[in-house]
This record gives structure tokens, sequence and C-alpha cells, in this order.
């Protein structure tokens, strides 16, 4: 049996920080899965160049939005169900593969809900399936994300 | 099971994450799965977990780790029929 991190613990231990954080509350976690919120900020560098007059949230953005809800944090809770929090605090979990289908546009202050769904968690390999939608339920994307631990 | 055949299923569900296609043309039962056949590590669980469902069979954590080449996984395999 492990520490079994709260939800304070999983946020205080996902790497990713600004301005590369796409994460910034988890509403729902247990074993079988996850709800996390983030809202783009209109200032985010990005909307520059993606694109010029007409910010978009990039596709890729999305992708690492839904990873770090559905595979880092994710990743992070379910280990500590394993483990101690020390040896939680070793890993790195790196994004090994994905399978994903955008339906759906997020433009800037745009706040989205990604939940995330266990597939399997095995030999600290995390695969989970995920939908991300937006305040008014729309789904913007879904499918599958996987991730490793990794030693730091 | 005959042992070709495991051997065969075993190739046939290796061949999606292989990324030497050359090295599974000449495939045998020391042909390495990460250093000769460039399945990435990362996707050994998913390799693993095809093998159960195609095979009906349940491998432990322990036992994967003794699997590199395509022999050990036959053999693992074969013992677990």
């Amino acid at each position: 049996m492990g520490d079994c991190l709260s939800i304070d613990e999983v946020m205080g231990m996902v790497p990713q920080q600004e301005p590369f954080r796409f994460i910034d509350e988890i509403l729902e976690l247990d074993a079988d899965h996850i709800v996390a919120r983030h809202t783009f900020s209109k200032e985010a560098d990005f909307y520059r160049g993606h694109f010029p007059g007409n910010p978009i949230t990039p596709g890729v953005i999305l992708i690492e939005t839904a990873a770090q809800a559905s595979v880092v944090a994710f990743g992070i809770y379910l280990y500590s169900l394993e483990t101690s929090r020390e040896d939680v605090a070793k890993l790195l979990t790196i994004f090994t593969d994905c399978n994903i289908d955008f339906s759906g546009a997020v433009m800037p202050g745009d706040r989205v809900q990604t939940t995330g769904r266990l597939k399997f968690f095995r030999r600290k390999k995390l695969r989970a399936t995920f939908d991300m939608t937006l305040d008014d339920g729309t789904i913007v994307c879904s499918g599958e994300l996987s991730g490793m631990g990794v030693p730091r | 099971m005959e042992q070709s055949e495991v051997m065969e299923r075993v190739v046939k569900i290796l061949t999606p994450w292989v990324k030497d296609e050359t090295a599974l043309g000449k495939v045998s039962m020391e042909t390495n799965i990460l250093d000769d056949l460039k399945v990435n590590s990362a996707r050994l669980v998913d390799v693993v977990i095809a093998f159960e469902d195609d095979f009906d069979i349940e491998i432990a954590d322990e036992d994967v780790d003794r699997v590199n080449t395509v022999g050990d996984a036959v053999n693992l395999i074969s013992g677990k029929l």
C-alpha cells in the first residue's frame, strides 16, 4: 500500500510550471478517473503566432493540457496508491503516445475540463481515455493518452 | 500448441510496434525485441497486454523483466498454455 496522495499534494507534485502549466485545479480524483480544469490566459505567448490576428489554442497545447491531467497528475496519484510519497517524487512522467480526435476550437480565455479514465496502469505505464470539454459541454477533443514514469 | 505456431503469433503481435522491418524479415528465437526489432521500450507494456489478450493468459510483471528476445517471449507464453 502507498501513501495515497491528496488532490493538493498531487497538484504540488505536477512538475510543469508557468508558462507551461495547463492544469489549474483537480475537481475529482480516484483510482478510476480524474477531472481537471484549466483556463487559457488571453496573454499566452503562443497566441501571437497561432495565428496573428486570429488567436486560437494550438492542438498540441490541448494535447499537453489533456496529458498534464490524464497522464501526469493521474499517474502521480495512481503511483501513490502503490508506493511512498518519497518514491513518487523520484519519478518523472514522460508522454509516450496518443491517439486523439479534435472536434472543436478553444479560444483565448476559454476554460476547459479534462476527464481522464483509466485504461491501464502497469509497470509505471499509464494509459487513459479522455475527453476535453468547454464550459458549455462542447467536446473539443477526445482519445487516448499514455505516459510512463522514469527516474528523474 | 506447437512452438512454431506460438512464434508465428508472437511475431504477428509484435509487428505493429517494429521499427526495423528488415530485422522482421529474418526474425528468429534469438532476435532481441528492443535492440534488433527496435520496438520502443515504452511499448513493452502494450506488447505484454497484447500477448495476454491474444493467448488468453496472464503474465506477471516479474516475468516481463526476463523477456529480451522473441524466444524469451515464446518460451514464457508456451509455459502458460
